[in-house]
Formats: C-alpha cells, sequence, structure tokens
C-alpha cells in the first residue's frame, strides 16, 4: 500500500551559506497512511513546525522529498497550491489569521480559492462550522466580535471547510481554558473519526497526545527520535526525559507501580489506569 | 521571505567607540559627514578615508559586516560615478556616441564614489556600536533645548523607540499571516498587478488589527507603569561625558584642522 503521505531524507536549512546558518531538520523519513491520527511532539526549536510547513509545501525542502499519494509534491512547483488543498493546515493561534467581513464568508476563503460552484463552497463551509460547534447564528457576525475560543474555531473551520485529506494542527489547544481545550480536541477527534481522513496534531500537552493519537512522531534536535505507537512511546518515558519531554502523569504512575512489582500495563490515560487499577484494589492486594 | 531583511543592525561589543557617549558619537557623525563634503580634493578625502577605516578597525565589528551595509547601495554608488563619467571638461580619452570620458570625468567618478562610500561607512560606525535606544536617547538629549519652543522632544523619542521596536515583530507577524492564508489556498504569486494587490487584502487587514490590539495593549501596559510622558521624568542611564567623550570630540576638531590645511595647501585637483 502506498502510504498517504511520505518524506524521504528530508532536510532544511534556514539561511544557508550564511554565519546564521542552521540546521532545522535533518534526514527525516517517515511513512504516514490513510485514517491515522499521529501526533507530533518535540522540544520548543526541535524542528516540529519546520518539519509540518514541508508537509504543505509551506517550505520547500532544502533536499529530500515529500510524497503526497506517491507523487513528489514539488514535482511541478506551479501546482503547489493543489498540495495545500490537499494538505490542510491550522497554525498557531490560527484566530489571527481572520479578515473577512463575516464569519462565514471567512471560513468560505479556503474552499472559494479553489475554484469550487458557488453552492459547493456554501455547504461545505456551513458543514465545517457544525463539526467545530459554531451555532449558525454566529455566521453572519464579524469574526472581530467574537471570543477567543470562538474565533479560533471560526478558523479551524476555514481549514476544514477545504476538506484536506490530511489536516495538520499546530497547537490548537494553546491558550484556551481547561475546558476549552477538552471541548476542542473532542470535536477535532469526532472529526477524524466521522471524516475518516489522516490528522497530525502539534501538542506540548502530552495528556492530549495520549488521549487522541494513534502514533506519535517525537523530534529532537533536528532529528526524527521516534515514530511508533502510542504506547510504545510512552513506555519510553526514560528517553523521552533525556530530551526534555514528559510522558502523562498518569503514565508515569503506572510505570512507577509496574517497576514496584504490581501487575499492571502501561496506560496512557486515567480511564485506563482506572480499568487497571480497580480490579486490584477489589481484589485487596495485601502489598497495598 | 521577510525573514531575511535585517534591521537594527547594532552589533554588541565594548570597543572603546561602543563605551563613547552616544551623544558625542551621534555628533562625530554628523560632523564626518559635513567634513566629507568639505574635503575637496584627493589628499584631503583620502585622509579622511583612512581616518574611517582606522575607526573601523577599532570598532571591533568584523570587516564582513561593514561589506554587507554596503552591499545595499552599490548600485547608487555605481549609478552616481557612473553619470559622474560623463560630466568632465578636458582632453577626450573615450567617444561613445554623444557621450565623452575624460580624464576629468574619471577623477570625478572615483572621487563621489570614495565620498558616497566613506560617508556610509562611517555611518555604519554609529548604527553598529549604538543601540537604537542609545541613539534615541542622544537625540532625545540633543534636542532637549527645543522644548522651550514646545516641540514635544521627549515624545518624538518615544514614538521612534517604539517604531523601531517593533519593526522585526511586525515582520515576524506577517510572514506568519502569509504563510496561513497560502495554507488556505490564497495565491500572491501569480496574477497582475491589480489581483496582487487584492491579494494581499487577507494579510493587510489581519495585520492591522494585530498593530492596533498591540498598540492598545502597549498603551494600556504603559498606562499601569504610570507613564505620563516626559515631564518630570528621570533616566535610568544618566548619559555622563567623560575623559573619553572630550578625547574623542578634540579628535574630531583636529580632523578638521587637518582636512581644512590639506584643503589650502595641497593643489585641488577638483
Amino acid at each position: 500500500m502506498i502510504p498517504l503521505l511520505e518524506t524521504q531524507d528530508l532536510c532544511y536549512t534556514y539561511g544557508a551559506g550564511t554565519p546564521f546558518e542552521k540546521k532545522a531538520v535533518q534526514n527525516v523519513s517517515v511513512k504516514i497512511h490513510q485514517g491515522e491520527f499521529i501526533g507530533v511532539i518535540g522540544h520548543t526549536g526541535s524542528g516540529k513546525s519546520t518539519l509540518i510547513q514541508m508537509l504543505n509545501g509551506l517550505i520547500r525542502p532544502t533536499s529530500g522529498k515529500v510524497l503526497l499519494s506517491g507523487r513528489d509534491i514539488w514535482e511541478d512547483p506551479k501546482k503547489i497550491r493543489a498540495v495545500r488543498f490537499k494538505v490542510g493546515m491550522v497554525f498557531q493561534y490560527p484566530e489571527d489569521q481572520l479578515f473577512e467581513e463575516t464569519v462565514l464568508k471567512d471560513i468560505q476563503f479556503g474552499p472559494r480559492n479553489m475554484a469550487l460552484p458557488e453552492s459547493e463552497i456554501e455547504r461545505r463551509a456551513r458543514a465545517a462550522a457544525k463539526f467545530v460547534g459554531l451555532p449558525d447564528d454566529l455566521l453572519d457576525k464579524s469574526p472581530f466580535e467574537l471570543s477567543g475560543g470562538e474565533k479560533r474555531r471560526v478558523a479551524i473551520a476555514g481549514v476544514i471547510a477545504m476538506d484536506p485529506d490530511v489536516l495538520i494542527l499546530d497547537e490548537p489547544t494553546a491558550g484556551l481554558d481547561p475546558a476549552g481545550r477538552e471541548v476542542l480536541l473532542s470535536e477535532i477527534l469526532d472529526y477524524h473519526k466521522k471524516r475518516g481522513n489522516t490528522v497530525l496534531l502539534v501538542s506540548h500537552s502530552m495528556e492530549d497526545v495520549a488521549r487522541v493519537a494513534s502514533r506519535v512522531l517525537v523530534m529532537n534536535a533536528s532529528h526524527l527520535q521516534m515514530l511508533d505507537r502510542t504506547e510504545a512511546v510512552f513506555a519510553r518515558d526514560q528517553e523521552l526525559e533525556s530530551i526534555g519531554l514528559q510522558v502523562p502523569q498518569v503514565t508515569k504512575i503506572m510505570a512507577e507501580l509496574k517497576g514496584r512489582g504490581y501487575p499492571v500495563k502501561t496506560c496512557l490515560t486515567v480511564e485506563q489506569a482506572v480499568a487497571q487499577l480497580l480490579p486490584l484494589v477489589r481484589k485487596g492486594d495485601d502489598r497495598a | 521571505m521577510t525573514r531575511d531583511i535585517t534591521l537594527g543592525q547594532y552589533f554588541p561589543g565594548s570597543s572603546p567607540i561602543h563605551r563613547l557617549d552616544p551623544r558625542a558619537k551621534l555628533l562625530l557623525t554628523i560632523a564626518f559627514i559635513v567634513y566629507i563634503f568639505v574635503a575637496n580634493n584627493f589628499w584631503s578625502l583620502g585622509f579622511l578615508t583612512v581616518v574611517t577605516f582606522c575607526l573601523m578597525a577599532v570598532s571591533g565589528v568584523p570587516v564582513k559586516m561593514y561589506f554587507k551595509s554596503m552591499k545595499g547601495i552599490l548600485f547608487i554608488v555605481l549609478f552616481t560615478s557612473v553619470l559622474n563619467l560623463f560630466y568632465g571638461s578636458g582632453p577626450v580619452l573615450v567617444q561613445i556616441g554623444f557621450m565623452q570620458i575624460t580624464a576629468n570625468g574619471i577623477q570625478n567618478a572615483i572621487f563621489i564614489a570614495v565620498r558616497i562610500v566613506s560617508l556610509i561607512l562611517f555611518s555604519s560606525i554609529l548604527t553598529f556600536t549604538t543601540s537604537p535606544t542609545e541613539l534615541t536617547d542622544a537625540m532625545e538629549r540633543l534636542m532637549s533645548p527645543l522644548k522651550s519652543l514646545h516641540v514635544k522632544v521627549h515624545e518624538i523619542a518615544m514614538m521612534m523607540t517604539i517604531a523601531l521596536r517593533f519593526v522585526p515583530t511586525l515582520l515576524e507577524e506577517t510572514d506568519k499571516i502569509m504563510a496561513a492564508q497560502k495554507a488556505r489556498g490564497a495565491d500572491m504569486e501569480s496574477g497582475g498587478l491589480m489581483q496582487r494587490i487584492k491579494s494581499l487584502i487577507p494579510v493587510l487587514i489581519p495585520l492591522f488589527v494585530s498593530s492596533f490590539r498591540r498598540a492598545y495593549e502597549l498603551a494600556m501596559a504603559m498606562e499601569c507603569r504610570c507613564y505620563h510622558g516626559g515631564e518630570g521624568r528621570t533616566k535610568m542611564k544618566v548619559l555622563h561625558m567623560v575623559a573619553l567623550d572630550y578625547i574623542a570630540l578634540l579628535f574630531g576638531a583636529a580632523v578638521l584642522a587637518v582636512v581644512i590645511l590639506l584643503n589650502i595647501f595641497l593643489p585641488t585637483v577638483i
């Protein structure tokens, strides 16, 4: 099976040939399949942002290739816009990019650039608004009248409306309150399940990643450190900590318990931990 | 992209020039620019060029940086000297159509080129060794006599400081918004003039919105710290002229004397 998105020896160097030369991404080769939910983690400055911007052709790699459905996206640089419609990208603090008179028009900006028929543009925009939980009465308001969380949703809807095969989200929950984070994350997960497309979620919250991702990609000092199933990545807690990353707290506690000889497995969420611990407590383990 | 533009070229260091009072540096730079135009023969201009090179060496800023600052204006230098090449009297050396190059013209061209280059190099010494804050501070102090004419000297200096401070921030912001709109399929690289101008709207509107927001936040932060203009405001770094600064000013005067002497006693070329 051809992977949906593949990178081959991807490298990017900022300011090549100047004294300020900085290698941001080095020799990254990954394969991402249709329908996966991938968490992308890494320390600040590890090359995550550069990597994801190369995936939708916003940055042209210094060397190496990005293949979308087996075809090099830079084969014909004039057609790079078509790639950006297939690989949608939501930047950090995306509410800064709103500019239209009404929320609906702003969501329509992407589909309109795709030169779709007007009825399709309208349909997609309304569907996208529904996906991110924007009530209909907000659609005719100016985006600048909305609250921070609502603006964020409008911006995400603007990308979802292009109906991309791959959706990349760069810290979509940054700066939201805990309840807002929770809701937005559920909406993204919901969207992923219904639409069945591929999602890449960049996040600093290991709890969030552990909850939603099926695989996790770890970047460290411009190199690919790991790309594996979520449980397998978070089981390597010492390695993660050595590169300045944490594992979810519940995973850490369960690993500690396992180390002390309790019959438990690696857990990623509180629910999983509860499911493992309750029987033990009920049995009244004598070591407790 | 916009990221490649470097603005505010301060190069931190601890050379005697870095340590000079910014007022002295500013005055000396203005004086030198005048000297460069006072110098009217090769001897005096050559002398000034040598002085500039010596000061560049003292500044401790890598020569490479100076070359880089020259790159941008290389075209202007070439353009003006080529123009001057054809404005000369005397025996004709080369004839191209109706234009003619004379020995006098060549001298003219070289003279102008040296003038512009030393002008730029000398002002680069100032901007390389003085941080923008020091510079605006110096301007504020030097312009303070204008206060009696009801010129808002402090406010002007504050505005300059803020403007300089936000240039890199806005460039970064522009970069980010452009990338975000491109990700939504905005096409900024093709089409005619009108279409390109139109394609800037999705970048400019968010940029304006965020600039106003920043301005509002900054004003609020300043008010929270009880900022109320220059009235009665003291400085954390009070500028003091020390021996080094007086020596520098004397040096400036000495250079002027030499330039005038060279102008008078050696044959005038132009």
